[in-house]
């Protein structure tokens, strides 16, 4: 689950994981009496679920309240469009006005798991500012890690190799290592699955602290979080995702035109995979989940047809302990339920399929039976038109 | 011969009184595993469907000689019945629980370092030795026994390449579904390990998707230390970066864990890589009749 920035500032500061003084406005003209309380001099950032907000005009420094409330009017209600939020951009609904810090120098340093190790790790890098992935893809030795046991934390001595390798001195130093231990004792207590701090800023007068900060948690664990749940921003996921989330189904909007619906995750991909082998597009990813109940395959069919540039659907089923009579009438409920005017094919598989088969060839509906995989994806696309 | 399990399986299900446990364990037990116990805290001296509960994994190895597990308890208390199993001294644990928080399998996998214990999955479909022991949620029905090992990360896709195999007459050894989580307890490089040293496995189906780097991994391990003809498929293709493809693991991050990357590696090990989901089966047939084996 991803938060806003002032989120995660908030959820680390708890901590004492060092950031910047700031708040959270939702009317520019409330920008005046933030600025004031900050110091006047304050940095106007708009709060959406997407990197690259500066670049993408998101991001202005205002070095008095009537600027910043200039500011926070242009940015409020903007359209940000970034490198990360597609062409159709990002609605600002709020921004944060945060004092303006005296910089020194501008590090990364950011906490994720890292799966062949089994344990989390924590980076370091003296290029902040820049991506990590183009750090790691220009001079990966310049990113300096630590794994640590979320039941242990940081020792001190990886906290020092970080902080020398980051070359601080001085109170900077003392004031890293302590940055150190509590990013990592926030990220094991919230469950959380990435913090990125990027940049992490020096300052001139010896602080360190956390100028942007990227924060996601583990969905799964988000039940003992129930604080951290709250912060979920439904305005920033696709609408038909959170719809589907209500039925437990996992839908993912995608660009095509083919329409799919698939039990299970890999086998949801590998048919996406298929029906582009065949030339074309899926248009949303969707796993119904082991039991594919009428229920579920209705709201399905439902969610997948509320997108406008569906032209086909493809139904992929393989019946394990589920039997596919059971399914094939599910299908054929919800299909007529839903009113479906664009082509079907469906592909059953497994448990009961003769019988299964017969339930979709005596519908009454107007839907093509595929006999496998490559030949039902290939009879979609068929009944679509190529895209590519 | 298989790996893992066999008919000498005897198997205690955790979580036998809830739904799922009761559902599955009477599936296991009609296609031949020997169910012997169930534990749930609390219900000891209770039968389901014959089968006796304890209230301990301790207890249910005392009295049954269980050597492996089944595990179908909710997410919040799956980690500490797969450590429970563990030191009881279970030998194989098949966890099917899906929604196991990343932290608490970081533990589970620091404790299990050094122990003998084998944990498969979580959130995976399980093991099967056709014709021996169904020691999870798969089908029974799709498998014959025979030569093809098979390992996958996915449910359903792995009912679909075993499916295919077993239509063309390629019957299968064992098939292992490792799970679709970040931290899976066994990798594709302990089941490739385990099928080059079973005898009677004379070929390796491996099912990988996008999100991390055990694909990559695992072609390394085959490149070095796999004999034996190896198929792949990778699903995902399509797939766009930083969208989580329902499995935990399934995620492109920081321009890593592409499909494109994946196939790259695999066949730089000269793994034969499926072109397609609905191929799996054939490829693995054209090369073994290459390789003169079928």
């Amino acid at each position: 689950m991803k938060v806003h920035e002032y989120q995660g500032k908030e959820v680390l500061a708890r901590y004492g994981v060092a950031v910047p003084r700031g708040r959270v406005i939702t009317a520019a003209e409330q920008a005046r009496a933030a600025a004031d309380e900050l110091g006047g001099r304050v940095v106007v950032k708009a709060q959406i679920h997407a990197g690259g907000r500066g670049k993408g005009g998101g991001v202005k420094l205002a070095a008095s309240p009537d600027e910043a409330v200039e500011a926070a009017r242009k940015i409020l209600g903007m359209t940000l469009v970034t490198k990360q939020t597609g062409p159709e951009g990002r609605l600002v609904r709020k921004v944060l006005i945060e004092e303006a810090l005296p910089i020194d120098r501008e590090l990364y340093l950011g906490v994720v798991l890292d799966r062949s190790e089994g344990y989390p790790a924590m980076m370091a890098s003296r290029f902040g500012g820049m991506s990590i992935e183009e750090v790691a893809a220009s001079n990966p030795a310049a990113i300096l890690k630590a794994h640590f046991d979320p039941d242990v934390g940081m020792l001190p001595y990886m906290t020092r190799k970080l902080a020398f390798g980051l070359e601080l001195t001085g109170d900077t130093f003392k004031a890293g290592v302590a940055f150190m231990h509590a990013l990592a004792r926030a990220y094991a207590d919230t469950d959380a699955s990435l913090f990125e701090i990027n940049p992490l800023v020096t300052t001139t007068d010896g602080r360190v602290l956390a100028l942007d900060a990227k924060a996601t948690f583990d969905d799964s664990a988000m039940y003992r979080h129930p604080d951290i749940a709250a912060m979920r921003d439904l305005d920033e996921e696709d609408r038909l995702e959170v719809e589907a989330s209500k039925y437990d189904l996992n839908y993912i909007k995608l660009d095509g035109t083919i329409g799919c619906m698939v039990n299970g995750a890999g086998l949801a991909m590998a048919t996406m995979d298929i029906i582009k082998h065949y030339g074309g597009m899926p248009a949303n990813f969707l796993d119904v989940g082991g039991d594919a109940s009428q229920e579920r395959v209705a709201a399905a069919f439902r969610i997948l047809l509320s997108d406008p540039s569906v032209r086909g659907v493809l139904v992929n089923i393989f019946g394990g302990i589920v039997r596919c009579d059971m399914v094939a009438r599910g299908v054929v409920a919800a299909a007529k339920d839903v009113k479906l005017s664009v082509p079907l094919v469906v592909r059953l598989e497994g448990t009961n399929v003769e019988e299964g088969r017969r339930v979709l060839a005596t519908s009454g509906l107007s839907l093509v039976v595929g006999d496998g995989m490559a030949d039902a994806a290939e009879k979609v696309v068929n009944a679509v038109g190529r895209t590519s | 011969m298989s790996i893992w399990v066999n008919s000498e399986t005897k198997v205690v299900v955790q979580g036998l009184t809830g739904k799922e446990g009761q559902f599955h364990a009477a599936k296991c037990r009609e296609y031949g595993t020997q169910i012997v116990a169930g534990v749930t805290p609390g219900k000891a001296g209770l039968q389901v469907d014959g089968v006796p509960v304890f209230n301990t994994v301790d207890d249910a190895v005392a009295a049954t000689g269980a050597n492996a597990s089944l595990i179908f308890v909710p997410p919040p208390a799956a980690a500490d019945a797969v450590l429970e199993a563990a030191d009881a001294g279970i030998e194989i644990v098949v966890c099917i629980s899906e929604g196991i928080p990343a932290r608490d399998m970081i533990r589970v996998q620091r404790i299990l370092q050094g122990l003998p214990t084998r944990l498969i999955g979580p959130n995976c479909p399980g093991i099967i030795t056709p014709s021996q022991c169904k020691l999870g949620i798969m089908p029974g029905h799709i498998s014959i026994p025979g030569p093809i090992g098979v390992v996958s990360r996915s449910g359903t896709l792995t009912y679909e390449a075993i499916g295919q195999l077993t239509a063309l007459g390629l019957g299968q050894s064992t098939c292992v579904g490792i799970g679709g989580d970040a931290l899976p307890g066994t990798n594709f490089i302990d089941c490739l390990e385990a099928f080059e040293e079973d005898k009677d496995t004379e070929g390796i189906v491996m099912i990988g998707e996008i999100g991390g780097t055990a694909e990559e991994e695992a072609a390394d391990f085959v490149s070095q230390f796999v004999s034996k003809p190896v198929v792949a498929f990778i699903a995902g293709q399509t797939a766009p970066p930083g969208r989580r493809m329902g499995h935990a693991g399934a995620i492109i991050s920081g321009g890593k864990g592409t499909a494109a990357d994946k196939i790259a590696a695999l066949k730089e090990a000269e793994i034969a890589v499926a072109p397609t989901p609905a191929e799996i089966g054939r490829t693995m047939q054209n090369l073994l009749e290459s390789l003169n084996l079928a």
